[in-house]
């Protein structure tokens, strides 16, 4: 291209507004951070300052409707001397330690299947998923009439075939079998987040190894063992952390099957602190429980962050 | 060899494993179903058969759900909080993946790192101080609220899935595009987006059906019979005192279910490679 020298060099001074603007946007040091800001101060305001209030919270006697002050740490030893938190405290553990070992378990025995050949595969794959999507809340109403005590289609299917004496359990009003019952809802509603996610890892296990494995004279238990478990162990963790903290956590299923009860028996730090903090307006105690999700959070960030993405970025 | 000579078997075991995580996945609602569909005569006999609709299927419930409760209000705020929240998210989402994934600048790496954080963050954590906040800024009881908090939430969820299909983009062609005269800017709109058109509408659909999803939030920052969703609507102002009315219970149930049920539908492979995306990038 011929190009006359004058004209390349007629912007000596400054450049017109909008060529200097385009110019600055191109610079990855001005884009970056102008792309980034938006969301992060969403999430300055919306996240960060609310922990740090939540934390101030818990440090007082705040009352909805009412000034607070600055108690120190009361609230938390306060909570130890109170049955309803140190229940709350061990359901948190029993609901989560095994709502995820089942969930793993016959996550591990549905994606195995789903990775089979199959008939129908891809409706099969969507009525898996379809619990995961539905919401929850509404969910678990139905669950709710399935354990109703007069009308439980459970405790007639189990009658029915002989299962069960009747009249059979009543599953929200007795202390075990509300704890099971919240459970199994909590397996039913996060099986296909880990059948789904297990089948996605191994699908990604080379064929090789199963052939290799298989000339030497290797059965489908030791190929199991020795092959699938190992290579599914970083998906494995990576599920099973995500599971956790988000177990821990929930609220949904046990404020609409049993809020909480009977007698405080299935409630959990979540629907604990909201009665508290809500129903009967003491925020600052509140929000100490909900803040004993914390020491979880942290420990699931430190492992996913160490073990499982190595290169964060 | 018995299983290797008779294939045909081998998958018929197969499928009969699979009928019992079946039956569990989907028994919950065919009865929630069946029940919204029986009359309450049949419904309340202790003597029936539960699993079977013998007199007659009746709509009975469904009109009463539609139209002596307010279940259309809390499907409309349902859709307006579902819609704009995920508008904003999959947006700003966006243009952070891209500059998470593309660019390199001061604390790009701790900016990432806290969205993977605040990703984890429950929202069971949170709701007692953002309602405080909430009130603060004069949106207490109002659906807009929600509009508000749940980026919270859909923000780094986007920005996480976005970040992993801009990285399938090849560098080079936006480095074309930029050679030849484009802003930045411009190869992100017209080379980049268009690319990742797959990961937008799964950002979208995922963000779409957690907004839809929410919960606690939505139960804890409105109450009022006009600004709540559809999930809180049919747990709370349709359970009244020791009086269930179960039949129009579990139609709003299937109701409140049914705009999921449709994307569902349709983008079942996006479901399932956003699952697996999510938590496994």
């Amino acid at each position: 291209m011929a190009v006359r020298a004058d004209e390349i060099n007629v912007p000596r001074g400054r450049p017109r507004g909008r060529a200097r603007l385009s110019g600055w946007l191109d610079r990855e040091a001005i884009l970056g951070p102008a792309f980034v800001t938006p969301a992060l101060l969403l999430l300055l305001l919306l996240v960060a300052y609310p922990f740090v209030m939540a934390l101030y919270f818990s440090l007082s006697n705040a009352f909805i409707g009412r000034p607070s002050q600055f108690i120190g740490i009361t609230n938390f030893v306060k909570l130890w001397d109170s049955d309803a938190f140190r229940q709350t405290f061990q359901n948190s553990f029993v609901f989560t330690g095994i709502a995820v070992v089942f969930k793993v378990v016959l996550g591990i025995c549905l994606a195995l299947l789903l990775n089979e050949q199959l008939w129908f595969k891809r409706m099969i794959r969507g009525a898996v998923l379809l619990p995961w999507v539905i919401p929850t809340a509404l969910s678990t109403l139905g669950w709710w009439w399935m354990f109703n005590s007069l009308y439980s289609v459970v405790n007639w299917t189990g009658m029915a075939t002989g299962l069960m004496d009747p009249p059979g359990p009543n599953w929200l009003g007795q202390k075990y079998y509300a704890m099971a019952a919240v459970i199994i809802v909590n397996v039913w509603r996060g099986l296909p987040f880990f059948a789904i996610t297990i089948l996605a890892g191994l699908v990604a296990i080379p064929k090789e190894l199963y052939e290799a494995a298989e000339a030497d004279g290797a059965n489908a238990n030791a190929r199991f063992w020795h092959i699938t478990l190992p290579l599914l162990k970083p998906v494995l963790a990576v599920v099973v952390l995500f599971s956790t903290i988000f177990t821990f956590s929930d609220f949904n299923i046990v404020y609409i099957l049993t809020h909480g009860g009977p007698i405080n028996s299935t409630h959990l730090f979540a629907t604990l602190s909201r009665m508290v903090g809500i129903d009967t307006g003491r925020i600052g105690e509140g929000a100490a429980i909900s803040l004993y999700l914390f020491p979880l959070l942290v420990f699931v960030v430190w492992a996913q962050l160490r073990f499982v993405r190595k290169q964060a970025f | 060899m018995t299983v290797a000579r008779r294939p045909r078997l081998g998958k018929v075991v197969r499928h009969l494993l699979l009928l019992p995580f079946l039956v569990f996945a989907l028994f919950p609602f065919y009865h929630m179903t069946l029940t919204s569909l029986k009359q309450d005569r049949e419904l309340y006999d202790r003597y029936a058969v539960p699993l079977l609709i013998k007199q007659g299927p009746t709509l009975e419930h469904y009109s009463k759900l539609l139209w002596e409760t307010e279940f259309l209000t809390w499907t409309q705020n349902s859709l307006l909080v579902a819609f704009l929240a995920t508008g904003a998210s999959v947006v700003l989402g966006t243009i952070a993946a891209y500059a998470l994934a593309r660019m390199k600048f001061f604390g790009v790496a701790t900016f990432g790192t806290g969205i993977f954080v605040t990703y984890l963050v429950p929202t069971s954590l949170l709701f007692l101080p953002l309602a405080q906040v909430i009130n603060w800024v004069g949106l207490g009881d109002s659906k807009w609220a929600l509009v508000l908090t749940y980026p919270t939430f859909l923000v780094p969820f986007c920005t996480w899935l976005l970040i992993g299909y801009f990285r399938t983009v090849p560098k080079e062609v936006e480095e074309c595009a930029m050679v030849d005269g484009a802003t930045r800017i411009q190869a992100l709109w017209r080379i980049v987006l268009p690319m990742a058109v797959p990961g937008l509408v799964c950002a979208a659909l995922f963000a779409f059906t957690l907004s839809w999803n929410e919960f606690i939030y939505a139960l804890t920052f409105t109450s009022s019979s006009e600004q709540i969703t559809a999930s809180v609507g049919v747990t709370t102002e349709l359970i009244r005192g020791d009086i269930y009315f179960w039949g129009s219970l579990m139609a709003g149930a299937v109701l409140g279910s049914v705009p999921i049920v449709i994307l569902y539908v349709f983008f079942l492979d996006y479901y399932v490679s956003g699952l697996t995306a999510g938590a496994i990038k």
